[in-house]
């Protein structure tokens, strides 16, 4: 079970977040900025689970940007953390620049790869297709 | 800087090789893409700009109630509204609720255009939770986009649908939902999959009539939809994997395929087929095969091929692995198979990179138990990572280690375990490790010393975090003492002697909790310390008393350990210092205590016997009620003083009299009023007694709480004995394996890793001292030739007989068992005697029946329909999937007996014949199934018939004995059951089975919660040559608890009007149904409706859910189609019903 989904930078602002399972706005901001702590306290050379609370963080770092996916002790750890990295080459492909100020469009592709914390989708013609029609129809 | 962290993902280098100029739509999207200049854009980059966090509130503040202001103006075209939504989500994600969208973004999934609509729901999923009531706003928009004709709508619909939607309204979306089952476009039937695992998730009930439509979606020609239908079956599968054992081979075959290369190449990550997919598969198969020889057998093959083909050097196929060895050492073992895997397992645990590292430590952490000498082949691998500069690592092998502790190497264990706590900030990780060490201390202890050192550094190390279970489960074991009374007295005296010297300390801080614990032991044992003055530990506890760290709730500890110790003493100075700084304290229970002890110490004679030595044992008897005052009351009452009013009562109606206007009906205000100063009376004391307990001030609590409180009614969270005789067992097993191991001195060597034969050359000093280490960790894990890497076999006996205990009692038990067990064998008087009686109760129960079930059935003639075939026929079909298994099993049964003709399975063959069981006369009058196995081993058959009287099921288990000498003490033992309730006991005894005959008993069951089927399973457990168990589940159906309701129309109609919980649906009549009153006849015999009136094309039908929860039905029929309706005070009854009258209509 996934039962978050961050980006967060190194400063520590969230840039996306989703929830599988209820949590209340004030202790998401709380939440996020522990865990962030925590990716932060890790070196290069330690590797990218956390235990934390009564569940695990998977992270992975690409330049300031953390990807930070929290599980329980039924996910799989090293198929988390490659979850992570499917999900942003799917962005790569589809988004030529900044992907920050297009909040919608990423959450749309997450929605298509993670629902109500398990992975649906990771064949990446498949995940960005709804999307791309979309895109078509707003084009014309 | 902010435009490097908002380009961080075109940087990446990995990345860049497939970006190729103008990829795609990347460019050409619409234009939300040119974002730069976007509002968002606007806003992020000044919030990223600011410095402070309450700038940052000012600026969202502000930009708030500027949204406020725009989507609120009716002239806010839908694109500038759902740009507004965005930047919405973007400042719910920062923390700031902007609850006035909530409905603006309903209305925008509601009347947007395709990406704004998308927006719409978006933010829909994003801001609402399950239970939020805007939800039931979206219902209405998300039944019109699933019937558009508009692909792109239909997707965006079962996308929100299998994200949030409310629980009740899934009856409206559902038909439309299966419809997309057959939908020409993967997209959309994957999609349809995805939503109805929501729903059963959400509401298992609503989507049981589908499950044959969950196996055409697992069959389906499109690998998505396929994958999507995993989810659901992984979910159902943990909840029950024996109902889809049949399903294991289609499991193998789709993981062979997608191993095999058979899936479009785009479902290829990292050249690797469809990794997660496989994961999933593989998740399945080992919930399938766990504990099933027959399955697992199924699933060898498969598992070897995924084995070999994940050889690339990738992530992702070490996730694989990973997962694969986690299958193998679940299912049935197959000594192959767990060869690779350990192979597998150790080329992770030796791997350079650290998160490969991990998962091996992970992965030995899980199968150790079943085979530690994978510990012993990697032990220097464990020791390193032991000291491993990454927190988590450690942590980890700390679990390892955890897990093979035993008598032997718990010493060192725990003081790893100690030297990590120490480091640790965390309070999670601190409450964990502080538990466990505690748990190790207590089974494994080897002297008292150390026990009473491990304790101190766990209570002095977890602070006021443990849990309150570690402090009261040591405070018991020091008061309970084990079996020698000489070692209880040694092991309280080093307690005291080093609370002393703890407390010696000048300026030392202790936690709460650990101080409670010594004042604890201090007042209850100090005297055991002869050789200290009692004078002595009353100073030193006055002087805590003094501390101002120390909290009131410890004072009170502390005093009572005073007054305990004063009670020992003939005068005492510090005593009477204690007294006079107190009598006046602000602290009323301190105040109170201290008066208490004064007057106490007046009389020390009365003070002995209050408190008597080591008597925290012995039980106190507690007159809750206090009767003794019942005299003073009545008393009083008769001068005249009011009655007693419980406080809650009091609170209303001084509620009611400040209110102006009484809203609540006065009948019954009136009548709760009466009744309750009805039993004033008698109940005041108790009101008052708990008001006093609370204040924790009378004297009596405060007793109370220091002699048996925490001692009495703790949950016991650990039990005494520990896992040490199984790894013995294990260890015993293991040894013939262990002796090559011998050879580890040479290094981590033969095997795998290459750094090996260097490091057996040099013998640094490092490396001896970790070998030291590893010798003395893994010690008693194999024999102890084949761990000792130093040649040093150091045997550590266990002084510290905590476990003796129990042993003795089991052992004594069973004595005691083999006692009555030969008494029975050879006093026939004696074996016979309970078996009467039990024949008599149960024929005085059977008796029972039939005189209710005779009058019954004058008034009921409606039961004459349901003959006992037609029973038996609706009842075989209900459970098809079922006997489908077990025929199977049958079968594969026979055969073995065909291809083994061994003598004995031949006398078998020939001794069945005659253990046919038969209902008893009295039960064959109702009605009831066939009887059919249930399980069976070489000496029992276990044979159910379900008996269907008016007021309950019943189940006949029968016994059979296929062995040629008697049975003693047969038990039967039911679990639990989740849905069900087994009235009067779970068990059952057979006290005899003679050789070659059957035995049944009889059980009564109800429905507690409602489902469609559920299981209860139980076992049947008897004494050959050893303790022998065969297990069983029987599974039932809601159907067997429905009884016909008789009542007439204008009953009907009132009880209809009373019930709120309703459920309507339409369902398709076949054209053999025909007319309503053939439709209303199936529903009658097959669910065992009653028929109250039909009236045209109206009818109207009732039945029971035993032992009495109505449930009504109204039937119309129109134009084909058969309008059902239920109500009933149960809410899950009517969907229960609708589900099988669905079922019913379908078949028939």
């Amino acid at each position: 079970m996934i039962k978050f989904f961050l980006m967060v930078n190194k400063q520590g602002q969230t840039r996306l977040s989703r929830y599988y399972e209820h949590i209340e706005i004030n202790k998401r901001a709380m939440l996020e900025a522990e865990v962030i702590k925590h990716c932060l306290s890790r070196s290069k050379d330690q590797c990218s689970f956390i235990e934390y609370k009564d569940f695990k963080l998977v992270y992975r770092q690409y330049a300031a940007l953390f990807v930070v996916v929290g599980i329980n002790e039924t996910e799989n750890e090293m198929a988390v953390y490659e979850l992570i990295h499917n999900f942003v080459e799917v962005l790569d492909k589809y988004f030529s620049r900044v992907i920050m100020f297009n909040l919608d469009r990423v959450h749309i592709i997450l929605d298509e790869m993670v629902l109500n914390g398990c992975i649906v989708e990771t064949n990446r013609n498949r995940i960005l297709a709804p999307l791309l029609v979309l895109d078509k129809v707003a084009e014309s | 800087m902010s435009d490097v962290v908002e380009r961080t993902l075109s940087v990446l280098p990995g990345l860049l090789g497939q970006h190729k100029p103008g990829a795609g739509p990347g460019d050409t999207g619409g234009p939300g893409r040119v974002s730069a200049s976007s509002r968002l854009g606007s806003l992020i980059r000044s919030i990223t700009a600011l410095t402070s966090k309450h700038e940052e509130e000012k600026l969202i503040q502000q930009e708030l109630s500027s949204l406020k202001a725009t989507v609120s103006a009716p002239t806010t075209t839908l694109r500038l509204m759902k740009e507004c939504m965005v930047r919405l989500i973007y400042c719910e994600m920062l923390g700031y609720e902007s609850s006035f969208g909530y409905i603006h973004a309903i209305k925008l999934a509601q009347q947007g255009n395709l990406l704004e609509k998308r927006v719409g729901y978006l933010a829909v999923s994003l801001f609402l939770h399950e239970n939020h009531e805007l939800l039931l706003l979206l219902v209405n928009t998300v039944v019109k986009d699933l019937q558009s004709t508009n692909l792109v709508e239909v997707c965006m619909a079962l996308t929100i649908v299998s994200q949030i939607f409310p629980r009740e309204m899934i009856p409206a979306v559902l038909p439309l939902i299966e419809d997309k089952l057959q939908h020409s476009k993967e997209i959309i039937r994957r999609k349809a999959v995805q939503a109805l695992y929501k729903f059963y998730l959400i509401a298992p009930n609503q989507v049981q009539h589908i499950h044959d439509k969950f196996r055409k979606a697992l069959c389906d020609r499109d690998a998505g939809v396929m994958a999507a239908s995993l989810h659901i079956y992984l979910q159902m599968i943990k909840e029950n994997s024996s109902g889809y054992k049949d399903l294991t081979g289609s499991f193998v075959t789709i993981l062979k395929q997608v191993v095999g290369g058979k899936l479009p190449v785009d479902f290829n990550y990292h050249s690797v087929p469809a990794p997660w997919l496989q994961i999933q598969l593989l998740r399945i198969l080992g919930l399938l095969g766990k504990d099933d020889p027959r399955t697992s057998e199924l699933m060898y093959d498969v598992l070897d091929e995924s084995l070999r083909r994940a050889e690339i050097n990738h992530n992702i196929t070490y996730a694989i692995l990973f997962e694969c060895v986690h299958t193998i050492y679940t299912i049935h073992p197959k000594t192959e198979l767990l060869e690779k895997a350990a192979k597998c397992i150790g080329k992770f645990v030796l791997s350079p990179k650290i998160n490969l590292k991990y998962l091996g430590l992970k992965a030995l952490t899980y199968v150790i138990q079943q085979d530690p000498n994978l510990a012993l082949q990697h032990q220097m691998t464990i020791i390193e990572c032991l000291d491993h500069q990454d927190p988590i690592i450690k942590r980890e092998t700390l679990e390892l280690l955890y897990r093979i502790t035993n008598g032997q190497n718990v010493v060192v264990i725990v003081q790893k375990m100690l030297d990590y706590l120490k480091e640790s900030k965390e309070e999670y990780a601190i409450i964990n490790l502080v538990g466990k060490i505690a748990e190790l201390a207590e089974k494994y202890a080897p002297d008292n010393e150390w026990f009473i050192q491990t304790m101190n550094a766990v209570f002095s190390a977890g602070g006021d975090v443990v849990h309150p279970d570690i402090p009261n489960n040591f405070l018991r074991l020091l008061a309970e003492g084990f079996d020698d009374g000489n070692e209880d007295d040694q092991l309280r005296m080093y307690a005291v002697q080093s609370y002393l010297a703890l407390l010696e300390e000048e300026g030392a801080l202790y936690p709460q909790k650990f101080l409670q614990v010594m004042s604890w032991v201090l007042g209850q044992y100090s005297s055991l310390a002869t050789d200290v003055d009692p004078e002595v530990i009353l100073t030193k506890l006055h002087s805590l008393l003094k501390k101002a760290f120390v909290t009131s709730e410890t004072k009170v500890w502390i005093m009572a350990a005073v007054t305990k110790i004063a009670s020992r003493t003939s005068c005492s100075k510090t005593v009477d210092k204690v007294i006079q700084e107190f009598s006046n304290s602000l602290d009323t229970s301190m105040r109170q205590f201290a008066f208490e002890l004064k007057h106490l110490s007046e009389d020390k004679a009365l003070m002995k016997n209050l408190l008597p030595y080591d008597a925290s044992c012995s039980d106190i008897v507690v007159d809750a009620s206090l009767s003794f005052l019942d005299g003073f009351v009545a008393e009083g009452l008769g001068r005249g003083a009011a009655p007693y009013k419980p406080h809650h009562q009091r609170q209303e109606e001084k509620l009611s009299q400040e209110k102006a206007l009484n809203f609540e009906p006065y009948g019954l205000s009136f009548a709760s009023s009466v009744s309750s100063s009805g039993i004033t009376g008698r109940q005041s004391p108790t009101g008052l007694s708990f008001a006093s307990d609370m204040s924790g001030n009378s004297a009596e609590t405060g007793h109370k709480e220091t002699n048996a409180l925490k001692l009495e009614g703790v949950r016991k969270l650990w039990g005494k004995e520990g896992y040490l005789p199984k790894k013995e067992k294990t260890g015993k097993e293991n040894e013939p394996q262990t002796v090559p191991c011998g050879g580890l001195l040479a290094g981590e060597v033969g095997d795998p890793p290459p750094s090996g034969p260097d490091q057996a050359a040099i013998l640094s000093e490092g490396d001896k001292e970790k070998q030291q280490l590893a010798s003395s960790l893994f010690i008693g894990l194999g024999s102890s030739a084949g761990v000792s890497l130093m040649g040093k076999s150091d045997t550590a006996t266990q002084k510290f007989k905590r476990k003796s205990k129990i042993n003795e009692t089991q052992n004594s038990e069973e004595i005691s068992d083999f006692q009555s067990s030969a008494a029975l064998d050879f006093d026939p008087l004696l074996g016979t005697a309970p078996l009467n009686v039990e024949d008599c109760e149960e024929n005085l129960h059977t008796m029972l029946r039939k005189a209710s079930l005779s009058s019954s059935d004058l008034v009921e003639d409606t039961l004459a329909f349901e003959t006992p075939q037609s029973e038996k026929k609706c009842g075989l079909d209900d459970r098809l999937p079922d006997s489908r298994l077990s025929q199977s099993s049958l079968f594969t049964d026979g055969n073995i007996e065909i291809l083994q003709p061994s003598p004995s399975a031949q006398c078998e063959g020939a001794s069945k014949t005659p253990l046919v069981p038969a209902l008893p006369e009295e039960l064959e009058l109702h009605t009831h199934s066939e009887v059919m196995e249930l399980c069976q081993n070489d000496a029992l058959v276990l044979h159910l018939c379900k008996v269907w009287t008016n007021d309950s099921l019943l189940l006949i288990v029968f016994v059979s004995n296929k062995t040629t000498s008697a049975l003693n003490a047969v038990n039967l033992v039911f679990e639990e059951a989740e849905h069900f309730q087994i009235l009067e006991s779970l068990t059952y005894q057979f006290p005899l089975i003679e050789a070659q005959s059957v035995e049944h008993c009889q059980k009564c069951v109800w429905m507690e919660k409602i489902s469609a089927h559920g299981i209860i399973s139980g076992s049947v457990n008897y004494q050959s040559e050893m303790e022998t168990c065969l297990e069983f589940s029987i599974t039932l159906s809601l159907l067997d608890f429905i009884r016909p309701m008789e009542m007439t129309t204008e009953d009907f109609g009132k009880l209809w009007l009373s019930l709120s919980n309703d459920v309507k649906q339409n369902i398709k009549m076949s054209s053999s149904q025909g007319s309503l009153s053939e439709a209303l006849n199936t529903l009658q015999q097959k669910l065992k409706l009653h028929i109250v009136d039909i009236i045209g094309n109206e009818g109207i039908l009732a039945c029971q859910l035993l032992p009495s929860v109505p449930c009504l039905l109204h039937c119309r029929t129109h134009s084909g189609m058969l309008a059902l309706w239920f109500r009933s005070p149960c809410s899950a009854l009517p969907d229960g019903l609708l589900y099988q009258c669905q079922k019913v209509m379908e078949e028939s």
